[in-house]
């Protein structure tokens, strides 16, 4: 079984109350900030705010990822420490440029689950791709680790570095298409970046009907509004769940009859057209769907 | 550990809470919550925890409440005499 990934929505370490309360929103995940949303004399007691919440049980059942500061800072190891410790399910490096970045974290994780008895291999690594470089090497990237479960576009430090500006996605096409071929080659997931006018309902769903058509599993949010939008961006239209119904019965009889072709209303079914109406079944459901 | 300076930490926003600590010769623990009558005796038991954790047996902890989960005041507390024994590193392990 593998859970859907439409809204993955930041929460900033050092704020209590939206730490404490930020399931209610039911994102299918959340992801603990610890770097750019935390000042600096704040990073301390962020990091302890976060390695308690993530042992909060109203946290069961939504995907717990924790945004470390790069490790080339005096905060990324002892966020590690805590996001490891705490019991995070994926930690997110930022500023990924190249393979060894995410083997250096590897060896690091490697350590503090062996330290604190968490089971070897059970915290996933999400890397965070903003620069060309980090583009240019994101085929490595993806396949660095057996821990890699997914890249993610971080697009205002992405522009920087191209030296252009957020617009009209143009900007950040070649990105997102770079990115989003080498989380597939890697069998990996992808995330879109974040769309920061939290007013504009409408260049969201643009954006984001863009994102779920290009392939991305789904987009990182700043504001729990967008949940909904996204996942009805990322719902099935109705016409599209009945003929999916149709492929996968078709498929299901045909597998109960033993034959090998499969077939609806006399015209051949070919599997991939049967995977991707099993995925789109799995889109109309709100939280298990079938890999 | 011990106290060495007077150190704060946490905010009055709802949800969340302030925390001070400053050296003294005993221990001296001071709350004061919006919903004390309700929860008093359950945010002292996790604050006397906290501090039997991290080994702190001189200061006075003075802690204004305002309806943090236990997360929060664990974590407020653990912050707030990290910064007052001026310590940088952290045992994971007693917390």
């Amino acid at each position: 079984m593998k859970k859907l990934r439409r809204s993955m929505l930041f929460i900033p370490g050092s704020n209590a109350a939206m730490l404490s309360t930020a399931f209610v929103y039911r994102p299918d995940s959340i992801m603990f900030d610890l770097e750019d949303a935390v000042a600096l004399r704040e990073k301390d007691s962020a990091r302890l705010l976060v390695f308690h919440a993530l042992q909060l049980t109203a946290y069961r059942g939504i995907e717990t990822v924790v945004r470390i500061n790069p490790l080339d800072t005096p905060y990324g190891l002892k966020d590690l420490e805590a996001a490891v410790r705490g019991g995070a399910e994926i930690v997110r490096l930022p500023k990924t440029d190249c393979a060894e970045d995410i083997q250096k974290l590897e060896r690091e994780v490697d350590r503090i689950e062996r330290e604190c008895g968490r089971e070897h291999g059970s915290t996933r690594l999400m890397a965070a791709i903003e620069s060309a470089s980090g583009v240019v090497n994101a085929v490595a990237i993806a396949a660095a680790s057996p821990r890699m479960d997914s890249i993610a576009l971080a697009g205002f430090d992405y522009v920087v570095d191209m030296q252009t500006q957020r617009g009209d996605g143009s900007e950040l096409f070649y990105a997102r298409c770079a990115i989003l071929h080498a989380a597939r080659a890697a069998k990996i997931d992808a995330f879109d970046v974040v769309f920061s006018d939290v007013n504009d309902d409408e260049g969201f769903l643009k954006e984001a009907n863009f994102a779920k058509n290009l392939g991305f599993n789904g987009k990182s949010l700043i504001n729990p509004r967008q949940i909904e939008l996204l996942h009805k961006a990322y719902a099935p239209t109705e016409q599209e769940l009945r003929k999916a119904e149709r492929i996968v019965n078709a498929a299901e009889e045909a597998e109960r009859e033993g034959l090998g072709v499969v077939s609806l209303n006399g015209k051949m079914v070919d599997a991939p057209v049967v995977l991707n109406a099993r995925r789109i079944l799995a889109l109309a459901k709100p939280a298990f769907a079938q890999a | 550990m011990h106290i060495k300076k007077e150190a704060i930490c946490g905010t009055l926003e709802s949800n969340d809470l302030l925390v001070k600590v400053v050296p003294f010769g005993g221990l001296q623990v001071s709350i004061s919550s919006e919903v004390m009558r309700q929860f008093g005796a359950r945010i002292r038991e996790v604050v006397d925890e906290t501090l039997k954790q991290m080994n702190v047996s001189q200061g006075k902890i003075v802690i204004e409440d305002k309806g943090a989960l236990d997360c929060a005041i664990r974590a407020r507390v653990q912050a707030a005499v990290l910064r007052g024994c001026e310590c940088e590193e952290l045992d994971w392990s007693v917390l």
